[in-house]
């Protein structure tokens, strides 16, 4: 084409280049571009897609696999060799000629995706990958259509499990080193690394420490032993150390080829075959977004969504991989009632069973009166569901979705201080986070119990040198990933310890006084008396914010929901007259018919049915084994008159309960959740007309058999409704929270304090039908400092045997750096399910002792693989740390 | 320019009784240079290398006075200073013979460098097949640190320096500089990206130089005699003596010490000419990363403008030296296969370049090359030139690109042989993809 030359001389000037930028010519076209901005991202502004494998906008640049290979100019002047567009900055003046007008570049491409698939086994149409994957693609776009290789292809024996998740194919590995740079830098797990050189580098895991205590511990899975191939041929068996990661399922979505592979999804499905749907995370409150594939009404895998403010492209293994309880053969499809005669369940029609429920509910309310128990599973619009169902159709407020130990003082901290705070109103936001000078993490386990929020803080210690203080029982993995510096406390003592911060660590208060500092409590802070309040003490004294963290991803919804004994939907108290008028008259009620007393909370709930106070229990997807006092909830399901549920699976509930009403799971409806930032977490449906009744739409139908309308017929109605409400106004922290002076029960002779909380892969139901996935989880250990275990005289590697006047559990026991007389549980994982079998929670006494002959701990690896989890055990024989407060610096090597 | 062979520096301990002892190597100068350059200031150190032109002994000749002043000024973070004795480069056989003859004059060279670079530890990554030239040099090092040359407050001055002898674990890529320091680290070898270049973040991602053992070892010359010594040896670019380590097909291969600019003519005559009279065929200047030369190139001058000039590079100076009995396909053939086993692994080029270079060459040398196979080579040496991760994919090309520019008739010709075979199987080969052909 021919350009005119310019004539016109008063031709407006160049806008200058902003402050921070370069202006550069990438393809002829000018463009400006901030310092340190790569040219791979420059260009793919401008349109220009450079083919890559190696580069992940999230990983640190390598420049190892050389497809991005562009001709670069500075000061007129050509570099000689062609440069990786992943791992160049841009410059001013700098002039780019990518593979589109550089025939240098494009040879250079096709030249080095050539030889990339020299060794490539080419096996696309058995490749989970083929139809999705960028080898494919990019070869198709910037390779050659013909090889020249005629000679023999290196082959490996495969596939090698590298853990009982992911299957490592050796011969499509291109090696982009992609996995290993997630595993080391964004997860901190090491645990895969490249072996051996040449054609023969290769992916791998390392061998198993021998010594390790991890390694008695049997492998459950049901891919078990390590077949471990070299490349001339098997050379060895066994003695591996998997790759032991909450997060490896992102290293099967970020290979560029097929080389990673899910034993789950493995040769389930050709991506072309599969609908997507964008989908939210119902696991945790760490809110990811997620993209469900699904097939004739089945969800064949779920990949993370790219949500930079959240989950950034990251999802947990759990939130990946755990799904399959939906499609449980033992799922409810049809409602049930008791019968008469029998006694026993039977399928119902829909009709038949809401007639009795609303009866048994109808009876109970004129009478003892109902109550409700949602859990913390619930979308926002479910939750208000129940909230609503409570006050107009039982009349009540004994309504709790809190199915975990909890008290009065969290119900007033979450009325005050967390109520209604979003990442718009002042809320501390993921990006707070990222940029905290400080981050005091409180009574919280990240890694295990928001596994999103820990990806964040390595996130912010490793980039933004964020400083993160944890108050907690020993250096767990979470601290030592976090670069973080533990403030060791006996369990229950982090009242104490919050509020002698000032005294112990002066440095740690003055780091939470530089603006952005950021504190963050978990939910087990619920049970340690007067921690609220002394969190509130120090927030107000350094200014930092304050947020809460709860495990699961309907808790926070639940609240602003009305879900909850003293609050109305929209977060207004029930004690306020005028709340209450206002809402009447939204909700179309006479005036004065809502229930201004104060409600009961679980604990209440659960009390008051056990000691036959109360007609009829709502229960919606609770498990009895997460409350406090499991024994004491099954005792209340058995003594009260009428237990309707609304449920997915059988459970504890199930055989107690008088009518079971089927729901449905996450993927067959719509909703939202709240994050634990207050983010709205919208989802569509994922499966479409496939028969269940979301929460709202049974409760809507069910107020209808008892002449009360809900408006909720749909996830969309339930939000309308609520919506008019208003939402609950910016949480004002200001009000008093009072601390509650009883000391904690001392421990006697032959007893210690338990330190405990769930580990992300646990026994917890929404994990069932997952094997390859359970066979990840940590395994079910005790840990114990190794002054206390000489006191018992209990042998690391060895079992120990804890106890209380509930019952016992047999574990083996592995060293840590906890303060002395405390002993860590898992709380719900393997034979230790602490609530069910001990009666105990976080800071109770138990008593110890070494496993008497004949106890084994040969379940003991149920939820666990064979040396899993070695990082935090292996660091504690020499870490110990006298109890009481002190803190020591856990670096990362 | 002086062509005669001078009177020998490097090596010109190397023949004494028991030359590795410190107390030979006090009589003979040892340590003289240490007395005077801990008396100077470490720029005036710097100025001394930079005017005498020393120019790096390990193959790229980057100027070590101009490399030496890349160092940070400050002290913030610690300085090192790391001797690259990993030699490995096939042919090459310098470093090794200097450390065990001579290990002192390595060591006076570590302490002047590192005080002129403010490094108060210093590390010699030596190749770890050399065994007992890591023994030696460590005895070499408790000696120096016992008669107070080392350690703390060294000669009185204040000036405290360590040294520390490792052994790699024999691999070839651990010689780039970058994959020496993550090997010294503890890591798997694998050259980082640069920037940040070393004298940024290098050792522990501290100021870190990476000098070769011939570089070091020239410094205390250059420190006792001066600069305009050193430059009266070699041509103006390429100052001063250097080893050429001369194998094959000579009568006396070994060590020999000349300057810069000698011609391979004048080495031969050193070491007593070809070998039973047979005539030279080709031969490298400086290892087998550098382009072949033929005959023809007797008479080019052996510095890095001369090598440069004629189509090559001056590398280590280990000339290797070939008669017409071999063929040069097969020497390619086995230069590839060391490239294929040496190849870190980490950029695609280079890893999967050698191993089908290799392939092709062995095919060819088994007499089932084919004409094209000849244009494949050189194609997709040009995919790996240029295109890798560091130079071992641009040395690896090259003993193909110029044995195939020099001698192509001999590719040609056992294409030829084997034409008939050839051809057959080109055929059975269309028969197997016979649905793609038809």
């Amino acid at each position: 084409m021919t350009i005119a030359p310019e004539q016109n001389s008063d031709a407006p000037e160049k806008p200058p280049v902003p402050e921070g930028h370069v202006r550069l010519i990438v393809d002829g076209v000018e463009i400006t571009a901030p310092k340190g901005e790569l040219i791979i991202r420059t260009a793919e502004r401008i349109g220009v897609e450079v083919p890559r494998f190696c580069d992940h906008p999230l990983l640190d640049p390598a420049a190892a696999c050389r497809q991005c290979l562009v001709e670069v100019e500075m000061n007129g002047r050509p570099m000689p060799k062609p440069q990786p567009a992943c791992a160049v900055t841009v410059a001013d003046g700098m002039v780019v000629k990518t593979q589109r007008t550089s025939a240098v570049a494009d040879k250079a491409q096709q030249g080095v995706m050539e030889l990339l698939l020299i060794n490539h086994p080419l096996d696309c149409p058995i490749c989970d990958k083929g139809g999705e994957c960028p080898l494919q693609n990019q070869a198709l776009a910037h390779g050659r259509t013909d090889s020249r290789f005629v000679d023999t292809k290196r082959t490996f024996a495969k596939p090698v499990p590298i853990s009982n998740q992911v299957l490592l194919d050796r011969e499509r590995c291109v090696l982009c080193q992609r996995c290993t740079r997630f595993s080391a830098e964004i997860a901190g797990d090491p645990f895969i690394d490249l072996l051996e050189r040449g054609a023969h580098q290769q992916i791998g895991v390392g061998p198993a420490d021998p010594d390790s205590l991890l390694s008695r511990v049997d492998s459950p899975s049901e891919v078990t032993g390590f077949t471990v191939h070299g490349h001339d041929g098997d050379i060895a068996v066994g003695d591996k150390q998997p790759y032991s990661s909450y997060f490896s399922g992102n290293v099967i979505q970020i290979c560029p080829v097929g080389a990673l592979t899910s034993a789950a999804y493995r040769f389930r499905s050709r991506p072309f075959d599969l609908v997507s749907k964008p989908s939210v995370c119902e696991h945790c409150a760490s809110g990811c977004a997620q993209r469900t594939d699904f097939r004739r009404g089945k969800v064949q895998r779920r990949l993370a969504g790219d949500d930079p403010a959240v989950n950034e492209e990251w999802n947990c293994d759990k939130g990946r991989f755990a799904f399959t309880y939906a499609t449980a053969t033992d799922r409810f499809t049809r409602p049930m009632v008791r019968d008469e005669a029998s006694g026993e369940l039977r399928e119902s029609s829909w009709t038949e069973a809401l007639r009795v429920a609303a009866a048994g509910l109808l009876a109970a309310r004129g009478n003892k009166g109902a109550a409700v128990l949602t859990g913390g599973r619930l979308t926002v619009e479910d939750a208000y569901a129940y909230a609503k169902f409570a006050r107009i159709a039982l009349h009540t407020n004994d309504i709790d979705f809190r199915a975990r130990p909890h008290s009065a003082e969290e119900l007033d901290f979450l009325s005050s201080t967390v109520l209604g705070a979003t990442p718009d109103n002042g809320g501390v936001s993921y990006a707070d986070l990222e940029t905290a000078p400080a981050v005091l993490s409180v009574a919280f386990e990240p890694e295990e119990e928001s596994p999103i929020v820990f990806l964040r803080l390595r996130k912010a210690a490793r980039k933004s040198s964020t400083a993160v203080f944890h108050i907690g029982s020993h250096t767990t993995p979470a601290v030592t990933k976090t670069f973080g510096t533990l403030l060791a406390c006996v369990p229950g003592a982090e009242a104490a310890a919050v509020d002698g911060l000032a005294a112990h660590a002066p440095d740690v208060v003055e780091s939470l006084r530089k603006p952005g500092a950021v504190v963050l409590v978990g939910e087990r802070a619920a049970i340690i008396p007067g921690l609220f309040a002394a969190l509130h003490k120090l927030i107000e004294t350094t200014g930092a914010k304050l947020a809460w963290i709860p495990r699961r991803a309907g808790e926070r919804g639940a609240l602003e929901a009305g879900a909850v004994p003293n609050l109305l939907p929209g977060g207004r108290s029930v004690t306020d007259a005028a709340a209450r008028a206002d809402i009447e008259r939204s909700w179309g009620l006479a005036a004065g018919s809502l229930p201004a007393q104060l409600g009961l909370d679980t604990n209440g709930i659960i009390a008051a049915a056990a000691a036959g106070q109360l007609g009829a229990l709502v229960v919606g997807g609770v498990d009895p084994d997460d409350l406090p006092d499991p024994e004491l909830a099954v005792t209340a399901l058995s003594t009260v008159d009428f237990v309707v549920s609304l449920e997915l699976r059988p459970s504890e509930v199930t055989r107690r309960a008088h009518v079971v009403l089927p729901v449905a799971p996450a993927a067959e409806k719509s909703g939202s959740y709240l994050n634990w930032e207050g983010r709205r977490r919208e989802f569509g449906v994922v499966i479409e007309r496939a028969g269940a009744l979301p929460d709202c739409r049974v409760l809507d139908t069910l107020a209808v058999e008892m002449d009360a309308d809900l408006f909720t017929q749909t996830a969309q109605a339930a939000a309308g409704d609520l919506a008019r409400l208003g939402a609950p106004a910016a949480p004002s922290p200001t009000a008093a929270l009072v601390m509650d002076p009883a000391a904690p029960v001392a421990a006697g002779t032959g007893q210690v304090r338990l330190a405990t909380w769930r580990q992300l892969l646990d026994n917890g139901s929404l994990q069932r039908g997952e094997p390859h996935l359970a066979g990840t989880a940590r395994p079910a250990i005790a840990k114990l400092a190794p002054a206390t275990a000489v006191r018992f005289g209990i042998t690391f590697g060895g079992d120990v045997t804890v106890s209380t006047a509930r019952g016992s559990v047999t574990l083996p026991v592995l060293p840590a750096d906890l303060p002395v007389d405390v002993l860590w549980l898992p709380e719900n994982s393997g034979p230790s399910a602490v609530h069910r079998v001990l009666g105990a929670g976080h800071g109770s006494v138990v008593n110890i002792g070494p496993a008497p002959s004949g106890a084994t701990s040969a379940g003991a690896g149920a939820a666990g693989s064979s040396a899993a989890g070695s990082s935090s055990a292996g660091s504690g024989a020499t870490g110990f740390r006298p109890a009481g407060f002190s803190a020591a610096s856990e670096g990362e090597a | 320019m002086s062509t005669d062979p001078v009177t020998p520096v490097l090596t010109k301990r190397w023949l004494s009784p028991r030359s590795w002892r410190l107390s030979t190597y006090e009589q003979l100068e040892g340590y003289t240079a240490l007395r005077k350059a801990l008396a100077a200031t470490p720029e005036q150190l710097v100025n001394v290398v930079k005017d005498a032109g020393l120019r790096g002994r390990g193959g790229a000749g980057f100027p070590a006075g101009v490399k030496w002043s890349f160092m940070p000024p400050n002290e913030d973070k610690p300085h090192y200073l790391v001797i690259n004795a990993d030699e490995g480069e096939p042919g090459t056989c310098k470093d090794i013979p200097l450390m065990m003859a001579d290990p002192h004059s390595l060591i006076e060279g570590c302490v002047i460098a590192s005080y002129a670079m403010r490094s108060h530890h210093c590390f010699i990554y030596v190749r770890g097949e050399a065994l007992h030239c890591v023994r030696r040099l460590n005895s070499a090092v408790r000696e120096a640190r016992a008669a107070g040359y080392l350690g703390q407050n060294i000669l009185d001055t204040g000036y405290d320096l360590d040294i520390t002898v490792h052994a790699g674990a024999g691999a070839y890529i651990c010689g780039e500089e970058t994959a020496l320091l993550d090997s010294l680290e503890g890591r798997r070898g694998q050259p980082r990206l640069k920037p940040p270049f070393p004298a940024a973040a290098g050792l522990y991602a501290a100021p870190t130089t990476v000098n070769n053992v011939e570089t070091i070892a020239s410094v205390p010359f250059i420190v006792n005699a001066g600069s305009a010594w050193f430059r009266s040896m070699g041509r103006e670019k390429s100052p001063g003596p250097k080893i050429f380590s001369i194998s094959g097909h000579v009568t006396k291969p070994g060590q020999y010490e000349a300057p810069m600019g000698t011609t391979l003519r004048q080495l031969l005559e050193l070491c007593g000419g070809m070998k039973d009279g047979i005539p030279l065929k080709f031969w490298t200047p400086g290892g087998s990363s550098t382009p072949m030369f033929t005959a023809e190139h007797l008479d080019v001058p052996l510095d890095f403008e001369g090598a440069a000039e004629a189509g090559s590079m001056l590398g280590t100076t280990a000339v290797q030296v070939f008669n017409e009995t071999v063929s040069v396909p097969w020497a390619v053939m086995k230069w590839t296969q060391f490239y294929e086993h040496e190849s870190c692994g980490k950029c695609t080029p280079c890893r999967e370049g050698t191993y089908w270079l290799a392939q092709i060459l062995e095919r060819m040398v088994a007499g089932e090359g084919t004409v094209s196979d000849i244009d494949t080579l050189l194609d997709v040496c040009d995919n790996i030139f240029g295109r890798s991760f560091c130079a071992l994919g641009d040395g690896a090309v090259s003993p193909i690109q110029s044995g195939i520019k020099y001698f192509r008739d001999e590719f040609l010709a056992l294409c030829d042989s084997n034409a008939v075979n050839a051809a057959r199987g080109n055929d059975e080969r269309r028969e197997l993809a016979g649905a793609h052909s038809r």
